[in-house]
């Protein structure tokens, strides 16, 4: 179960609050390990929610755990992360002289390690 | 360490006091003049050369949100000047638009001690004094902006006289400015709600005009009397820029009858024409007016060839000037209160209208008959740089340099005015006037702008040279507050222990009830935390005493 | 959350009223603090949304030393004594952070790195720097948040999250409050979403428009065109993702709106293209001036980002990535900008203040900030990863919690903030104050020749 993805970086209210309650607590942890991925792709990849994956690039590696998305929340192809010391293993330092290095929409390598250790989460439903 | 000073054998020039080019002792002594010192007193021997209050500067942009922004945005500017830290100072940007500590060290180097902030939102006060403090040297006031402030217009408009005095009192106070400020008083609605349009006449009260600018000049000139601030509302009138807005100039200052008023970089209003063609000066109506009445001081805002910025509060005036390069431009309104726009700006002698604003600027100087009440200004950056006050001074004191320097411009333009035929030329003394000892007075800074016992120890001491652009370019000593700055062209010493200069008129606690219920329901921050707390002033404010004047002339 | 026990009824109880929350950009000046003073918490934080809350409510005084030097306590001189040397030995030093403190601390900053020839950046530079080397070239129409409020008819958030990242951004300043000429609210307006993903914030949206990622570019020049009157091409989704009659309605309401604003967040200056990403909205939202007003305003993430933004280039002419070591500010994004100077290893020390670059960075810039050849000093009020790591690690006390000062909102307007409870710890201003004393002490005597510095 391997796969190629695009990853987006972003800002999210939880990893927000995780911030807030201190960096080296385990919800900031739990929060910037969750790749949110689109509903076909976690079909096509095999995958359910609460899979251990690893994500790769040539700058770096980190193990994250899946989570899926209904349709349509984000297109097929792409996954999503708060930011984090995970999604930073994966940032090249290269900025085309902007001191921006580009941090949304770098190329992935997933691939699964083993199931989540929880009981099994569905997906929501579709029309909630 | 020695806190006296002693300057002797120095050509002083003190207009206030009658003194036009005299040699005399100046004793300092504790940041102030005094009758005389310890024999232990440092003494500067200021033999064959011209001492002079420091300068004043009525009305520069040097502070404050849209200083900053027009900072921001011309890095290109900024590449080309840099200012460079030496033992005694900090280094910075220089360029059209200095960056604060580059602005305090050069209006130093130019011998100025004092300038005004001519524009800030109330909102954004903050701000310009927190520029203020970073800005070393020179000590600071501003003008705040009130003309387009939508309460106070509405207070106006349902003729609540009495409130609307109160409320622009309690505006000075919680907001730290020197007085009030109107920007093309009426303009604001038509630009920003209804898609960029502006008012046209001082009498204007079409649709998109809320209240006709008139009649918002006219209430704060009376509440400025009333409150009797040391210095009258400055006022930047309605189209300002355009094509035969010289009437508008002219019914602008009638409307101010017999109370004082001051004009702001009057050469941008001294435009005949018929609007929307080429310009022709009306310098000669201006002036007469001018004369003719006692109550009235203005600024020039001479404009210089070269680099410029426009920054003001006009914001569709911008917007228009915009239109002919398209270059970068900047708009910020401010909730409630006032527009602004910014743009990098070009002056080239070969425009025709660029070179008949100069001349137009030049011939206002002239022609005026009363240096007292006209002052020397750039509308900095607006005319161009603060750094060009050397040459105009050579431009106003030298009239073989100025035919020459008439030769390089566009003809057409010379040949329209009659700036060939000025021949005056300003002395030494009158230079003194228009740049430190007449704002000094239009500003009722009692303290400044002259060198008799009990004022402010800000001192220039300038080399005698024949080339007066070199002689004003570069002070042999600066003193500020007393403390030797400048000693032979050079820093020896960082001052940053400045004051933040503003007045403080009485008012009635109760009006905060009546503007509290707008804040809650039109402004975005908590009525709470409008106020400026003191803190802002570092320790460093002075509260100019209020007293109603009918013009610069009473004590 | 609350740290006050239902039973136990607070006795020393103190209310602040109009206290500003600087979480985020969009610093509110609302909120009512209810703190207990014996416990030194805030028990109530009426008003902030839940990032505000979680700021609030989760500050509690840690029992940590004030100052560490490798991990040992020491007293507070002595870590500024030594950042102090630190800042002048080195060859390359850097200043980096400053987003989440206020502007009085951060007016120290550049006047020390001018002392010892160092080169200061923000986390602008990560953040909306982009937008700051866009607005160099274009310009920007801009607005404060008020006039949104009283103003808009037609609200547009492009590439950004607010509903996650500036929770209250619509509730106060864009969409839901009824203002002077909007007395009706959301009806009032149309609300527009731009971005690759269907966030949370797209729920409000009265349109939302899911553009292809890295396509923002060619939507905005689409629009652009459009002002000139050009017509949207016919391959317009196989271009951006989006229907050509839905771009050419879009148009049309932008052009005929009273009072237009786009918000734009990170989605534009983190993708490819950046700054002119950037550039290209803020072009055409000054395009769209030639048929109504029209403006638009990066939506800054941090407390008083806004506010470092505005120091540096007061002080120095530049907004962010600004090198003294000539003599004289630089500037050069690329060059001196943090990611950057860290990625290709010149810094040889590194000043963090208020902010966590071992935790966000790029891997290269990370693996160099850590290693020995870069001597790591963090002020910082919490522990992170950062301070974890620094050779000088001081601990000060929090903005808008236990100390006063001015911030930046995300549209420029400086707020004072108003202080809950005392802290043990010093201030970022009390301690960069000395060490900015300091360092200009050591500058004097090493006197250097000011205009030739170790730079090559």
């Amino acid at each position: 179960m391997k796969g190629k993805l695009i990853l987006i970086p972003g800002r999210s209210a939880k990893q927000g609050v995780g911030l807030n309650k201190g960096k080296l607590k385990d919800e900031y942890k739990k929060v910037t390990t969750t790749l949110e991925v689109s509903f076909e792709d976690m079909k096509s990849l095999g995958l359910e929610t609460g899979d251990h994956v690893k994500i790769s690039n040539e700058i770096g590696e980190t193990n994250v755990i899946v989570k899926g998305l209904r349709e349509g929340k984000i297109p097929e192809g792409y996954a999503f992360i708060p930011y984090g010391p995970p999604s930073s293993c994966l940032f090249d330092g290269e900025t085309c002289a902007s001191g921006m290095p580009e941090s949304k929409g770098m190329k992935i390598d997933i691939e699964f390690i083993k199931k989540g250790e929880k009981k099994k989460t569905t997906l929501p439903p579709l029309n909630s | 360490m020695n806190n006296e000073i002693h300057i002797k054998n120095g050509l002083v020039f003190d207009p206030t006091n009658k003194i036009e080019g005299k040699i005399c002792d100046i004793y300092i002594c504790d940041g102030k003049i005094v009758d005389k010192v310890s024999s232990s007193a440092k003494v500067i021997d200021a033999k064959g050369m011209a001492v002079m209050p420091g300068g004043v500067d009525i009305h520069c942009h040097i502070t404050g949100p849209k200083v900053n922004l027009a900072r921001k945005l011309m890095p290109e500017d900024h590449r080309l000047d840099p200012h460079f830290k030496t033992k005694n100072t900090q280094s910075g940007s220089g360029g059209i638009v200095p960056s604060t500590f580059a602005t305090g060290y050069r209006y130093a180097t130019l011998g100025y001690t004092t300038a005004m902030e001519a524009a800030v939102p109330p909102l954004m006060a903050r701000h310009a004094l927190e520029e203020m403090y970073d800005t070393p040297i020179i000590d600071n006031g501003y003008y705040v902006l009130l003309g387009n402030n939508l309460f106070l217009q509405s207070l106006i408009a349902e003729g609540r006289k009495e409130e609307f005095k109160e409320a622009v009192s309690w505006w000075l106070n919680v907001t730290k400015a020197y007085t009030v400020k109107l920007v093309n008083p009426g303009a604001d609605e038509p630009w920003k709600g209804h898609k960029n349009l502006n008012v046209k006449h001082i009498d204007d009260n079409s649709k998109v005009v809320d209240i006709a600018p008139r009649t918002v000049i006219d209430a704060f000139i009376n509440v400025v009397h009333e409150l009797g601030l040391p210095h009258p509302p400055h006022i930047h009138c309605n189209n300002l820029g355009h094509t035969g807005n010289y009437d508008t100039t002219i019914e602008t200052m009638k409307t101010a009858g017999d109370r004082r008023l001051h004009v702001a970089h009057i050469q941008f209003n001294s435009y005949s024409g018929e609007m929307g063609k080429s310009p022709q000066s009306a310098s000669k109506e201006i002036t007469d007016y001018i004369n003719d009445h006692e109550n009235i001081t203005c600024d020039v805002g001479q404009v210089m060839f070269g680099k410029a910025a426009f920054m003001t509060a006009d914001a569709p005036l911008t917007y228009l000037l915009r239109g002919y390069k398209k270059q970068k431009w900047v708009n910020a309104d401010t909730e409630c209160e006032s527009g602004c726009g910014i743009l990098p700006f070009d002056y080239q002698g070969m425009i025709y209208t660029h070179a008949l604003q100069w001349a137009i600027g030049l011939e206002i100087f002239l022609l005026s008959k009363d240096p007292w009440r006209i002052v020397l200004s750039t509308d900095h950056p607006n005319g161009g740089s603060f750094a060009n006050y050397p040459l105009i001074i050579k431009l106003l004191m030298d009239y073989e340099f100025r035919k020459e320097a008439m030769k390089h411009v566009n003809q057409k333009a010379m040949n329209s005015t009659i700036l060939g035929d000025l021949k005056r030329e300003y002395t030494l003394n009158e230079i003194c006037i228009i740049t430190r000892a007449g704002p000094a007075k239009c500003l009722g800074l009692k303290d400044k702008g002259h060198l008799g016992k009990g004022a402010d120890a800000d001192i220039t001491i300038y080399d005698m040279l024949d080339d007066k652009e070199e002689m004003f370019n570069a002070p042999r000593y600066v003193i500020k507050a007393g403390q030797l700055l400048i000693e032979n062209h050079e820093f020896v010493s960082d001052y940053t222990d400045k004051k933040v200069l503003r007045v403080a008129p009485d008012y009635d606690k109760d009006i905060e009830k009546v503007i509290k219920p707008f804040f809650d329901d039109f402004y975005s921050i908590s009525f709470g935390n409008y106020a400026i707390n003191d803190e802002y002033l570092h320790g460093t404010g002075q509260v100019i005493e209020t007293k109603k004047k009918k013009s610069i002339y009473e004590n | 959350m609350s740290a006050a026990s239902k039973d136990n009824k607070i006795v020393n109880e103190k209310i602040v009223e109009n206290a500003t929350c600087t979480f985020c950009g969009c610093c509110c000046d609302d909120i009512t603090l209810t703190v207990d003073m014996d416990k030194k918490v805030i028990t109530k934080a009426q008003d902030a949304c839940i990032l505000g809350k979680a700021w609030f409510l989760n500050h509690v005084i840690e029992d940590k030393p004030i100052a560490r030097i490798d991990g040992k306590e020491v007293a507070l001189d002595d870590a500024i004594d030594e950042a102090a040397k630190v800042l002048m030995d080195a060859k390359f030093p850097i200043l980096y952070g400053m987003s989440d403190t206020i502007c009085e601390a951060q007016r120290q900053c550049a006047p020390m790195m001018d002392d010892c020839g160092g080169t200061i950046d923000t986390t602008t530079s990560v953040c909306h720097g982009p937008s700051g080397m866009a607005f160099q070239g274009v310009g920007e129409p801009s607005m404060t948040l008020g006039e949104v409020k009283n103003r808009a008819d037609f609200v547009m958030y492009w590439g950004g999250n607010p509903a996650e990242a500036h929770p209250r951004h619509f509730a106060r300043y864009a969409v839901t409050p009824k203002g002077m000429f909007t007395p009706n609210g959301k009806d009032d307006r149309t609300v527009v979403i731009v971005d690759v993903r269907q966030t949370k914030t797209a729920g409000v949206a009265d349109i939302f428009l899911q553009v292809k990622p890295g396509k923002d570019f060619e939507l905005l020049w689409m629009l652009r065109a459009a002002c000139k009157g050009a017509a949207i091409p016919d391959n317009c989704k196989e271009l951006c993702g989006i229907e050509k009659d839905v771009v050419e309605d879009l148009f049309d309401k932008m052009k005929n709106c009273k009072y237009g604003v786009i918000f734009f967040g990170m989605g534009l200056t983190m993708s490819r293209g950046r700054h002119f990403n950037s550039g290209a909205l803020m072009a055409l939202a000054t395009d769209l001036n030639e048929f109504t007003h029209f403006v638009a305003k990066p939506a800054r993430g941090h407390g008083n980002v806004t506010g470092a933004d505005n120091v540096v280039s007061w002080q120095t002419g530049y907004p962010f990535g600004v090198n003294f070591s000539r003599g004289h500010p630089r500037f050069n994004p690329g060059e001196f900008t943090t990611v950057d100077t860290l990625t290709r290893g010149e810094a040889d020390a590194a000043i963090v203040i208020a902010s966590d670059p071992v935790a966000n960075f790029p891997k290269p810039a990370i693996d160099h900030i850590t290693s020995d050849k870069c001597k790591l000093i963090s002020i910082d009020t919490k522990q992170t990863p950062t301070s974890e790591a620094a050779h000088v690690s001081i601990q000060t006390s929090t903005y808008g919690i236990n100390t006063g000062g001015t911030v930046y909102r995300m549209d420029d307007v400086p707020i004072s903030l108003r202080p809950a409870f005392d802290s043990p710890f010093p201030s970022d201003l009390e301690v960069l104050t000395k060490l900015r004393k300091k360092v200009n002490e050591l500058s004097k005597k090493a006197n250097r020749p000011y205009a030739t510095k170790k730079y090559i």
